[in-house]
């Protein structure tokens, strides 16, 4: 097992990156625009970093499958932002938002890494602002904080519950702004479906034109990756339906280490399944926590009445209810965080304890807040998400309780990457959900924004001219080059052979195969003889996958079926990933719960001693097994400790 | 629940399109609209026959990239949710349902019901912004905004860019759209500096796109998942006249070094 270097500088934690920062090497301005970046996806880390690459004169081409790049699945996220700017005198600093970050991960995330995003973390705020997105306020004027997820201090803005929306707008209209004035140019409808190396170095994507279906041949001297996370492997999850893992596969494939391929995050708050048609799951914010009581019934015999609607939640005692996380943590009760409000539902209900008419739910009851703060106070705040719930569900959450359950949400795991957000693959970077790096087995509530738009606003436009100072000889690339050409034959050959394959299923109900044993066997609780199951049960359905998915429709034209076919062959692919790397952690650690390794109480028992490293997979091959390699975490900011919400 | 549906098919722009009656059957009253497509899909690949193509992708209602003409009405019969957020229960067993494109000038059709709505992002780049770069930019806490002002602001900001308001207009003007970004950020202390200059770009550029213009029927409002007011069109308008009237002409000005 090889040792992974993160080349992180020297010095102590709170000024290495101000230390990289004035000692990185710069690119002057009349080279930059001789310098060609390709970012691929344009959710939070997309456009911020084409955006903000635009800005300082680099020639950005940027690529997203949706038709306009306002439409990224960043705009999905409602509760808010982190950051550490203390306004609500708190206590807050830069310092306890690492310190938070890094034990809410369950202490398996890089120091450096986790410190530089809670520095950087204030500036976001400040740049959102003059952008001119409408963060929450109070009536003097000044912004709002809230406290979220599990935090002890308020340190996070929001705007309504479309927090996500308003940052990804303000992302958008910087990444217009570099459009019209001609720093960026904008390929939209576009799969990325292979990265291209020359000499060893990413020079490069091939791209399906999704309306033509022309594959196209982009150069670049460096390729940034912001394709988002991988939740999508599960099939139901809350990502976008088009989300997907392609170009962080292909590149895989060509070299860059896959990290932490088992770390996803379940989320607690959403919309129980309803049926088999069910194409996807809806998240409710997590800030309905804040107010929200989740509980179950004490007794069986009211879960039947419940399930046979004979009678109604409110027709249960008080003295009857199991408020199950007040119960075993009374220190954070309803705010424990994502991983143990979603394991702890998920144990009611294997109990026998869920309720709903598929026994597969827990109450999140608003009752007493609404008491409490008054129905006035309750619908300013949440309105919109007890709406929506409203309209999914046909029922009235100021009536009675909501029904939820944990969904996959996040995926923490992603491209392996140094200090510098670099891959494996020199010229290769990758950020946001995309990359591996700021939140270890478990991510906090509104950290994604934070670290997405850290990503993109404020240190890859440091980090990348660093490796760019040295390409400034090298000349703009020709598509006509062999690699390219190679490459994008092998596109073209991958697509004919996966639709002359004429079998008889389609991809969708192959894709929801794989999230069924995804699910059942690599979803909230994890054990050995299950992985292994696992392992043959996806080794068979990508055998029988390449033998036998129905693709209709052409090449050279619009064509759903074809662009989702690739992306289900690589979900396929990942999955084993996935149950490898949870298969070879010993240990539960944040959302990887392996159900040999719990304490008596049934939390979550780490092994620091033998795993407190990241694992980086290498592709070996398309019959072999990828080769794991290591990097070790080394705390020397914090101490290790169990983490414990009691 | 059983349906009949009439679904517009089209190969590509060139080609002509007409209706096509499908049933489909046993579909849950819990399902949304696009799983009920999704059904017919599924049908249709397992019979030999070409899946209906239509935009959706978060199925949240925030993404904007569903549209769809539901019996006559943008995003279908319900008012205040987009159509992935539409579930069977609103349309009774045995309906009829009509289901067409986005139809306006501006939005060519792609396949079937897919259209391009390209023109919004190229209204957005001509001025749809504060010109700031990253970095370098005041305190969060700098400038005070009263918070009825930004309330409104963001009432403004909440618009998914889905283009329900052009297709519900008679002209197919995207009136509201374009008003809703130009409140939202002439609202702002931090849009007001270059808000003569942008609601100016912005409306010459939506001139140039094929839209048209506004009668004032109000159907924009009336379709709008998002529930954005006219106020918004009214006070691009305001802002339109005060830029034109009274903003100072913009100088060019030089610099050397």
């Amino acid at each position: 097992m090889a040792r992974l270097n993160a080349r992180i500088p020297e010095g102590p934690v709170a000024s290495k990156w101000s230390d990289y920062k004035s000692s990185c090497k710069l690119v002057n301005p009349s080279n930059k625009r001789k310098l060609d970046i390709i970012v691929v996806g344009t959710g939070l880390a997309g456009a911020s970093a084409a955006a903000s690459l635009g800005e300082l004169g680099y020639k950005v081409k940027v690529f997203c499958y949706q038709d306009s790049p306002r439409r990224a699945h960043s705009i999905a996220a409602q509760g808010g932002i982190n950051a550490a700017k203390n306004y609500p005198n708190d206590g807050d600093s830069a310092f306890r938002l690492f310190y938070d970050t890094i034990k809410g991960g369950d202490y398996r995330a890089r120091e450096a890494n986790v410190y530089r995003l809670a520095q950087v973390s204030n500036q976001i705020i400040d740049l959102c602002v003059a952008q001119g997105v409408p963060f929450a306020r109070e009536y003097g004027g000044l912004l709002a904080n809230r406290s979220f997820g599990g935090a002890q201090v308020s340190r996070t803005f929001y705007a309504r519950g479309q927090t996500g929306q308003q940052l990804l707008l303000g992302a958008y209209s910087a990444l217009s702004r570099q459009i019209a004035l001609g720093n960026v140019t904008l390929f939209n409808r576009r799969d990325v479906l292979d990265t291209v190396l020359v000499d060893g170095k990413a020079r490069g994507v091939i791209t399906r034109n999704l309306v033509t279906g022309e594959i196209e041949r982009h150069a670049a001297h460096a390729v940034v990756l912001a394709s988002g996370g991988y939740g999508n492997v599960f099939f139901l999850s809350t990502n976008a339906m088009g989300s997907n893992v392609t170009p962080a596969w292909s590149a895989f494939k060509k070299g860059a280490m896959f990290a932490n391929p088992c770390f996803t995050q379940i989320h607690p708050t959403c919309i129980p399944v309803h049926g088999d048609t069910q194409s996807k799951l809806t998240l409710m914010s997590e800030s309905l926590r804040n107010d929200g009581r989740i509980w179950v019934p004490l007794k069986k015999k009211d879960v039947e009445k419940l399930r046979n609607r004979s009678i109604k939640p409110s027709d249960i005692p008080e003295e009857d209810r199991d408020y199950y996380l007040e119960r075993r943590y009374p220190a954070f009760g309803n705010l424990v965080p994502r991983d143990v409000a979603s394991r702890a539902a998920k144990e009611r209900c294997d109990a026998g304890f869920g309720v709903g008419t598929t026994g597969v739910a827990v109450y999140l009851d608003f009752a007493d807040a609404i008491k409490r703060k008054g129905h006035d106070t309750i619908d300013a705040l949440y309105g919109n998400l007890f709406q929506m719930y409203e309209q999914i569900v046909a029922e009235n959450p100021y009536e009675t309780p909501m029904m939820i359950y944990p969904a996959v949400h996040y995926t923490m795991g992603g491209l392996w990457v140094d200090y510098e957000l670099m891959t494996t693959i020199p010229g290769l970077f990758a950020i946001g959900e995309c990359n591996f790096s700021d939140h270890g087995a478990n991510r906090l509530g509104a950290s994604a924004l934070m670290q997405g738009l850290a990503d993109g606003y404020f240190v890859l436009p440091y980090t990348i001219g660093n490796y760019l100072a040295a390409e400034i000889h090298t000349p703009r690339f020709d598509t006509d080059a062999s690699e390219f050409t190679i490459a994008a034959q092998g596109v073209t050959d991958r697509l004919k052979k996966m639709k002359e394959s004429a079998g008889k299923e389609s991809v969708d109900s192959f894709h929801r195969r794989l999230g069924k044993i995804m699910w059942e066997y690599c979803g909230m609780a994890r054990n050995d003889a299950g992985l292994t199951e696992a392992l043959y049960q996806i080794t068979e359905l990508r055998h029988e996958y390449a033998r036998g998915v129905r693709i209709p429709g052409g090449f050279d034209e619009y064509n759903p079926e074809l662009e989702k076919a690739c992306r289900v062959a690589d979900f396929i692919e990942l999955g084993e990933l996935m149950v490898r790397d949870a298969q070879q952690r010993k240990e539960s650690c944040g959302g990887h719960f392996r159900e040999e390794y719990q304490t008596s109480e049934g939390e979550a028992l780490r092994n620091d001693e033998r795993f407190a490293f990241v694992s980086a997979w290498e592709y070996k091959g398309r019959e072999v097994a990828a080769s794991l390699n290591r990097e070790d975490l080394q705390f020397n900011e914090i101490k290790l400790s169990q983490r414990s919400y009691k | 629940m059983n349906f009949t549906l009439k679904i517009w098919r089209q190969k590509n722009v060139e080609a002509k399109g007409e209706l096509v009656t499908y049933d489909v059957s046993g579909i849950s009253p819990d399902s949304s609209f696009f799983e009920m497509l999704d059904t017919l899909n599924q049908t249709l690949i397992m019979t030999g026959g070409d899946p209906v193509a239509f935009d959706h992708d978060c199925r949240e209602g925030i993404c904007g990239t569903c549209s769809l003409y539901i019996n006559g009405r943008p995003h279908g019969p319900v008012k205040g949710v987009t159509t992935c957020q539409l579930h069977m229960r609103s349309f009774a067993h045995g309906n009829t349902i009509h289901i067409e494109p986005w139809r306006a000038k501006a939005f060519p059709i792609i396949r079937d019901l897919v259209v391009d709505r390209s023109a919004l992002d190229k209204i957005i780049q001509a001025g749809g912004y504060v010109s700031v770069n990253t970095g370098g930019v005041p305190d969060a806490n700098t400038i005070p905004i009263p918070k009825e002002k930004s309330e409104a602001a963001m009432d403004a900001a909440a618009c998914i860019g889905c283009g329900a308001c052009v297709a519900a207009c008679s002209n197919a003007a995207a009136m509201l759209f374009i008003g809703a970004k130009i409140s939202h950020l002439a609202l702002l202390p931090q849009g007001r500096v270059e808000a003569a200059k942008r609601v100016q770009k912005m409306v010459a550029c939506v001139d140039t796109l094929g839209f048209g213009n506004c009668s004032n029927t109000y159907a924009c409002e009336a379709e709008c998942p998002k529930g954005i007011s006219v106020v918004n069109i009214a006070r691009m308008n305001r802002e339109f006249i005060g830029a034109k009237l009274f903003s100072e002409k913009e100088k060019v000005i030089k610099v050397s070094f």
